[in-house]
């Protein structure tokens, strides 16, 4: 069972890494990874809110889709209560723990569209995780997302220094860094066993 | 030029949404693995953007604009939701090699930033023709990127053996890297030929200037908006 649980978690972070090869949170992905200290944040506001998303989208769709029958009606639901979700983590994060919330800053509002997260609770329906194994999911992916972004960050910041070939400034060049890594993540497929 | 024309020409080449503004890569990279899938996804997308656009903009007096966000955003769910309900029933297969990047329309950038920068602005004729036009591009590109990985990483050109028996495919573009690779190449031959993206560079505060996606409004950014004269 244990085995079971980490085996998840070691998917969702490396093997199946969300952005490396899931493709979801591009956007931030290739945006935000300019700096070192932004990519740490955002990695940080994305664990916070994916894991806590999982949690609730899974106890929802259980608890009151699934009995109803409104099986269909999981992608409004799932995106209305994510949007709420942010908005409610950044109010109590703004009263309670002004500290975390000025480290997050203006990133916490920007995850609501932050396909990854719909994408977790979606991925975990259909796998039919239960409500551990959704959190957990969840976890591991955006470990997985911070890990890609943080790691990006810094081979960005090295890349930033060389000379590069002038048609492949810009967004090329960090494409193609992400496809080595992609590559580099590939070798985890091993893990699974 | 004829205004319809305009925005036509505007969504196809001079702001093709994936190739020069850089919006929606997530679908772009995630299904282009066969040049069919990225037919597919680009319709969807397209369908999507249109019905949203002509919605939004018909709407566009009666949502108030402190909630027009979460109301953009239950439009398009729904919207969505009818057209993956409908990919289930008629086109299975499609269906099955989408999976769940057909929900995830929902949160494609693309969507919601013309609902933001142009649907809500502009009389439902023009908003169609200009999802009509984003939404082409959108398929273009995806449609270009799935042909080439195809053929490099399968050998086949739309599901026609293309390559001759014993030239192997070089399997890597049909994987995940090979989408990476695919796309830097396409906007690297672009800028070598002269062809500018407008990636909005992502500013140090993380705003990417899309306020669509964004809540803080702060106010700074400005809806990318096109002066369509």
């Amino acid at each position: 069972m244990s085995t079971n649980l980490i085996l998840i978690v070691v998917t969702a972070a490396l093997i199946n890494n969300v952005v490396l090869s899931q493709f979801l949170g591009i956007c931030s992905f290739l945006g935000v990874s300019k700096q070192m200290k932004a990519s740490f944040s955002l990695g940080m506001a994305v664990i916070f809110v994916i894991t806590i998303a999982s949690a609730v989208a899974s106890l929802l769709y259980d608890f009151v889709l699934k009995p109803l029958g409104l099986d269909y009606m999981k992608t409004i639901i799932f995106i209305l209560v994510i949007a709420a979700l942010v908005q409610i983590v950044e109010m109590f994060l703004k009263k309670t723990s002004p500290a975390i919330y000025t480290a997050l800053g203006i990133y916490l509002p920007l995850i609501t569209t932050n396909c990854a997260v719909l994408g977790v609770a979606l991925t975990n329906v259909q796998n039919g995780y239960n409500f551990i194994e959704s959190v957990l999911c969840g976890f591991g992916t955006a470990v997985g997302y911070t890990l890609a972004i943080v790691l990006l960050a810094s081979i960005r910041s090295r890349i930033h220094e060389e000379d590069i070939p002038a048609p492949l400034r810009g967004a090329p060049i960090v494409l193609i860094s992400a496809a080595l890594m992609s590559i580099a993540f590939m070798g985890f497929s091993g893990l699974s066993f | 030029m004829n205004k319809y024309v305009e925005r036509l020409y505007n969504g196809l080449v001079k702001e093709n949404p994936t190739l020069i503004l850089m919006l929606g890569m997530c679908p772009t990279l995630a299904v282009s693995t066969r040049a069919m899938n990225g037919i597919g996804m680009g319709l969807s997308t397209t369908a999507v953007l249109i019905l949203s656009n002509v919605v939004i903009s018909l709407l566009r007096k009666v949502i108030p604009d402190d909630v027009r966000l979460p109301a953009y955003i239950v439009i398009v769910a729904s919207l969505v939701t009818v057209t993956e309900l409908l990919i289930e029933a008629y086109l299975p297969s499609l269906y099955a090699a989408l999976g769940i990047y057909i929900p995830l329309i929902v949160v494609n950038c693309i969507i919601l930033g013309r609902a933001e920068a142009y649907a809500n602005k502009h009389d439902p004729v023009l908003s169609f023709f200009d999802g009509l036009g984003m939404g082409l591009g959108f398929t273009i590109a995806l449609t270009l990127a799935g042909m080439i990985r195809e053929f490099l990483g399968n050998g086949t050109f739309f599901g026609m053996q293309a390559l001759p028996k014993g030239i192997d495919p070089i399997g890597i573009f049909v994987q995940p890297p090979g989408a990476f690779l695919v796309i830097a190449l396409i906007i690297a031959i672009q800028n070598a030929i002269g062809i500018k993206t407008r990636q909005r560079s992502l500013v140090e505060d993380g705003c990417d200037g899309i306020c669509a996606n964004c809540s803080a409004r702060c106010g700074k950014g400005q809806p990318e908006e096109v002066s369509a004269k």
